[in-house]
């Protein structure tokens, strides 16, 4: 198995919209064990002056993994998903993710590298979310990096 | 409370946690997440790859690390970067049935820098599971008012 080393510089657009409901995010909260009311109770919520329920800070990954799946299930990427490790991670959020949010990411290969019989690649997925009159608001920036193991690795 | 850019000071301590992790805790945050990775819930799967046994999303790791930082914050909103680097897995044993945990991660916080001018604080996040450092430079940037 070799990783495709022009995939570096390589971008996916927008594909699929994902809406954020609020049983997605009260789910995700309860998942990663988040107890903060901003999760839960709409009213809760818009007391801290949110105008829904607010996503827990790590909800961005849901759409980054979206379009990450993109260049793994992409046969010219050559990357065997059980081997893949996640390295690190960052999310720059422009604004919070708020239910009722429709979202999209651009998915962009920054960086793909060697490293013993594997690689390790570095991907961002911009998130935006649609608005009235088909625009669209930057929401999120998630940065990823995986490390996709050789043999023995 | 929320706290106030004025009563922070860089070293200050924002408290601990100590989060238990079960198996059935990794298939909820696959079914929540969509990351649905055997190497997360299938023993044999996990150790056919070379990996010790079933280990932790990174991400759940992440995602639970975090809630320090949103129940100090006042609001999870707050929370306008994080980022971290995962070193060493969470293996986390088939303690089905007995209600025992099957890993407990440990989370301390304290106050890493502040920013007067944008009036930001970042939250250095320590991570451990069985004596070693399972994320590697966790930091969250927080909004203060």
């Amino acid at each position: 198995m070799t990783i495709n080393p022009d995939l570096q510089g390589r971008s996916y657009p927008a594909a699929e919209v994902y809406d954020v409901g609020r049983e997605k995010i009260r789910e995700f909260a309860r998942a990663v064990k988040a107890t903060h009311p901003a999760h839960f109770d709409v009213d809760a919520a818009q007391g801290l002056g949110h105008r829904d329920l607010v996503a827990p800070p790590t909800f961005a990954i849901i759409i980054a993994q979206r379009a990450d799946a993109q260049l793994i299930e992409d046969p010219e990427a050559g990357i065997d998903f059980s081997r893949v490790v996640h390295a690190d991670q960052r999310f720059t959020h422009h604004r919070p993710i708020f239910a009722g949010d429709r979202l999209v990411a651009e998915l962009h290969v920054d960086g793909v590298r060697a490293m013993g019989g594997g690689a390790m690649i570095t991907t961002r997925a911009e998130i935006f979310a649609l608005t009235d009159g088909d625009g669209r608001e930057p929401v999120s920036t998630s940065k990823s990096s995986i490390l996709v193991r050789g043999e023995g690795q | 409370m929320s706290p106030t850019f004025e009563e922070l000071s860089v070293g200050q301590d924002i408290g601990s946690r100590s989060i238990n992790v079960t198996r059935q805790d990794l298939v909820k945050y696959a079914g929540a997440s969509g990351d649905f990775n055997p190497i997360h819930w299938n023993e044999a799967f996990a150790t056919g790859v070379e990996l010790p046994g079933v280990i932790a999303h990174g991400m759940f790791t992440m995602g639970a690390a975090v809630q320090l930082v949103s129940d100090w914050a006042g609001d999870p909103a707050a929370v306008v970067v994080y980022q971290t680097r995962f070193t060493k897995p969470v293996l986390v044993a088939d303690t089905t049935g007995t209600g025992a945990a099957g890993a407990v991660i440990e989370v301390s916080g304290a106050i890493g820098a502040l920013d007067a001018e944008a009036r930001t604080a970042r939250v250095d996040l320590a991570v451990v599971f069985d004596g070693q450092k399972v994320l590697v430079k966790a930091q969250a940037l927080v909004k203060v008012a």
